[in-house]
């Protein structure tokens, strides 16, 4: 399979995988090099980890805010996020 | 409260906040103050799914004002005494422990949120890729100690998984390093692109190989974009990935 093929099967996993139908519109046909850039699944581990998302199951108790600190702290990050709070007590938000 | 919480490591927090107003779906326990019969209770829930008025309790982080969400639908899994366990899919911004008080009040005899937990945000969902806080940890334990990254690579997702709902494009090489010092995109870059892209609309544009080069905003529709020869079609708001890594092959042309 060709680098492309492999680039396009991988967005349309996840888009299928995330519970997302989306259809192409073809407008040109085009390689890609292999010199430069690299598949998503395919980055160096380093890479891999600075470019990643953890589909984190939030234990009860500690607040998203503390969860993503111990995240950071464990990968010695510079930074980390969440999408969308989940509060250990009060209604959460997002 | 537990479930679904996406973490985003290093560079993956740029794009992150593209998922917090997305679609969630939640699991809730209710308790009934007083029991209520099925019939009542079903009757009482259809009413609160579609578009519903909510007040931000209290406790809340927003302005505590009546303001509109939709509810796609609240199943009934589980009915017995006082006890109610719903599942609810509804838009982002939803206060659950509002929702369980204000059906409650509809019944006439009082509820509160008993339980929590949330089962999808957006493209992320409760799958085999949900993984708690101790496999994170011994997956860095056996990449750390034992040099074995297989574990770590399963649990981490790439960050092309935090797009996965937007419409794409995807570009050619000689595109994507333009795009990547914040170019705007013009027809002649695009290879491909999905059906849903729209005016206004946040669209992810990627690499042949996939890999995220920058979220921008839509200029045209997916239609119009495929009858045009050339302009810009795509302003580019946030760019993901470092110049340098595609070849510039606009520079050059510069230099000429």
């Amino acid at each position: 399979m060709g680098l492309v093929e492999k680039g396009i099967r991988f967005i349309e996993k996840i888009t299928k995988n995330a519970g997302y139908d989306q259809e192409w519109i073809i407008l040109r046909e085009d390689d890609t090099s292999p010199d430069y850039g690299v598949l998503p699944y395919q980055r160096p581990i380093n890479e891999h980890i600075r470019n990643g998302v953890i589909n984190l199951d939030k234990p009860p108790g500690p607040t998203s805010h503390e969860v993503v600190a111990w995240i950071k702290k464990m990968f010695e990050l510079e930074r980390a996020g969440h999408g969308g709070t989940l509060e250990p007590l009060y209604p959460q938000l997002g | 409260m537990t479930g679904v919480l996406p973490v985003a490591l290093a560079n993956a927090t740029k794009v992150i906040g593209n998922v917090i107003h997305t679609i969630k779906e939640y699991v809730m326990v209710i308790q009934l103050h007083t029991p209520v019969d099925n019939e009542r209770l079903r009757e009482v829930l259809r009413y609160f799914t579609g578009v519903i008025y909510q007040r931000p309790p209290l406790r809340s982080s927003v302005k505590r004002v009546i303001r509109t969400r939709r509810i796609h639908y609240i199943d009934l899994l589980e009915h017995s005494d006082r006890y109610v366990l719903v599942r609810v899919g509804c838009e982002a911004g939803t206060y659950m422990r509002k929702l369980a008080h204000d059906i409650g009040l509809l019944l006439g005899v009082g509820a509160h949120m008993r339980e929590l937990r949330r089962t999808r945000t957006g493209p992320y969902k409760e799958d085999e890729t949900l993984v708690r806080m101790q496999e994170v940890s011994e997956a860095l334990y056996l990449w750390r100690n034992k040099g074995d990254e297989r574990y770590l690579r399963k649990i981490i997702l790439p960050v092309e998984t935090a797009i996965a709902h937007l419409p794409k494009i995807i570009i050619r090489d000689t595109a994507v390093d333009a795009v990547a010092h914040g170019a705007h995109l013009a027809v002649p870059g695009i290879v491909r692109l999905t059906k849903d892209v729209a005016l206004n609309k946040t669209v992810a544009i990627l690499t042949l190989k996939g890999e995220l080069v920058a979220l921008g905003t839509a200029l045209k529709s997916a239609v119009e974009i495929a009858n045009m020869k050339k302009g810009i079609v795509v302003r580019t708001k946030r760019v993901y990935m470092k110049p340098g890594i595609y070849p510039a092959v606009w520079k050059k042309r510069q230099e000429q």
